[in-house]
């Protein structure tokens, strides 16, 4: 048992998890038939990212668990990713933004991932390198077409600007068992990742005319799993069934 | 009698069984030539099957495993292994040119580069075409609409 590099698979995982989660709440809600089927195509990877990250924490971990255990028996204070990925799915620019922030995230992060001396990390991280590369593409597309359309669209981004901006930090928080990861090789630099995201984030922001806001709480908390009111919420719901029917399969 | 040769006489036989094995979405194009389908080894009287998913939330991968263990069952192999590997990391080249061929003639047009901004309409051929959305009806295609016939089709978004 490694246990840094288990907790880093896990933030890995349980971040991938939950967005994955929260885009699959708008099955059936997607503003027409294209979006919706889109929304839960990246859905659907984002949750087999988890699940190929879970499966590699597991192996780690040398205990006889599953990838389910991990995702569906463990408590909120055990969840390691950020607070922004936890955060509710709001409306469509919301859940667009989000997107775009931690997309980016995934495409510095991946990219350098796969290099990683833990082989089959590095293996896990190309595959998901090549589908995070189309969710860029396409959240990206959606960031500019509303931030460059109606009044009510270019509000709507803004107020989801305003209401993000401040949890993007947490993305690059690391602590002492990180760095020693990163030293050995085995994960990536995460001040070199926030340096490329800031980039091409800056980049988005003067292309779609988006104001920075000056001051805000600061989000963190999640390395430590101390985390928001919505991913209790959250778990409730994901985790209902083999909560009711431990062991439930089908 | 040499066995060396009877396994591989058998993993070919097993090859050949497997190609009516044909991916749940395109049902045209079997998973070997999808580049699913990785290797067979025999292991005394099991069978076992490697076999390396598209996408890496792809549902159908167990549909696939099932199909496989049904269908050698049904050619006399009752010990079965299907197993999902890591390596090699699937990607659209993967896919073989009979495959390409098969996808097209579907209605779904083959992968060309990620960078691609012509994508011609299977149907007609038309390069007058127009994406309505990166993600079509499953996650490795997406959706286009053709301007000369007006018929939407499937991409087979390029991965490598
Ligand atoms: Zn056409």
């Amino acid at each position: 048992m490694e246990p840094a590099l288990y907790q880093y698979l896990l933030r890995l995982a349980d971040s991938s998890l939950t967005m994955g989660q929260r885009l699959a709440e708008w099955c059936g809600h997607g503003p027409y038939l294209e979006e919706d089927v889109a929304l839960t195509n990246v859905s659907l990877d984002l949750i087999g990212h988890a699940q190929m990250f879970y499966q590699i924490a597991v192996e780690v971990s040398g205990e006889h668990k599953t990838p389910d255990d991990l995702a569906f028996l463990r408590d909120a204070h055990e969840f390691r990713n950020p607070l922004l990925t936890e955060l509710p799915k709001g409306d469509f620019a919301y859940t667009t933004l989000k997107q775009y922030f931690v997309d980016v995230f995934n495409l510095h992060l991946y990219q350098a991932l796969s290099k990683s001396k833990h082989q089959p990390l590095a293996q896990a991280a190309k595959k998901a390198l090549m589908e995070v590369k189309y969710h860029l593409t396409r959240s990206q597309a959606w960031c500019e077409r509303l931030s460059l359309s109606t009044d009510e669209a270019k509000q709507r981004m803004q107020q989801a600007f305003d209401d993000l901006w401040f949890y993007t930090p947490e993305l690059f928080e690391t602590d002492e068992a990180m760095l020693q990861l990163a030293d050995q090789g085995l994960i990536a630099d995460y001040s070199v990742l926030q340096s490329y995201w800031q980039q091409q984030v800056s980049d988005l922001i003067s292309k779609c005319q988006l104001v920075v806001p000056q001051s805000g709480w600061l989000a963190t908390g999640g390395l430590q799993g101390e985390h928001s009111e919505h991913l209790g919420y959250m778990l409730a719901e994901m985790q209902f069934l083999q909560r009711a029917y431990p062991g439930c399969e089908w | 009698m040499n066995t060396e040769i009877d396994t591989s006489q058998l993993v070919v036989k097993i090859f050949e069984i497997l190609e009516s094995v044909k991916d749940p979405e395109i049902p045209v194009i079997s998973i070997r030539e999808l580049g699913i389908l990785q290797q067979v080894k025999i292991a005394g009287a099991t069978v076992k099957v490697g076999i390396i998913p598209t996408y890496s939330g792809c549902p159908a991968m167990f549909v696939i495993t099932e199909d496989i263990i049904n269908t050698l069952y049904n050619n006399g192999f009752n010990d079965v292994k299907v197993e999902l590997l890591n390596e090699p990391v699937w990607n659209t080249e993967m896919i073989s040119d009979s495959g390409k061929k098969a996808m097209k003639a579907y209605g779904i047009a083959p992968p060309l580069s990620f960078n691609e901004k012509i994508i011609s309409c299977p149907q007609c051929g038309s390069t007058d075409t127009t994406c309505i959305s990166q993600f079509g009806s499953t996650a490795c295609k997406a959706l286009y609409r053709c301007e000369n016939c007006l018929e939407p089709f499937d991409y087979f978004k390029c991965h490598a």
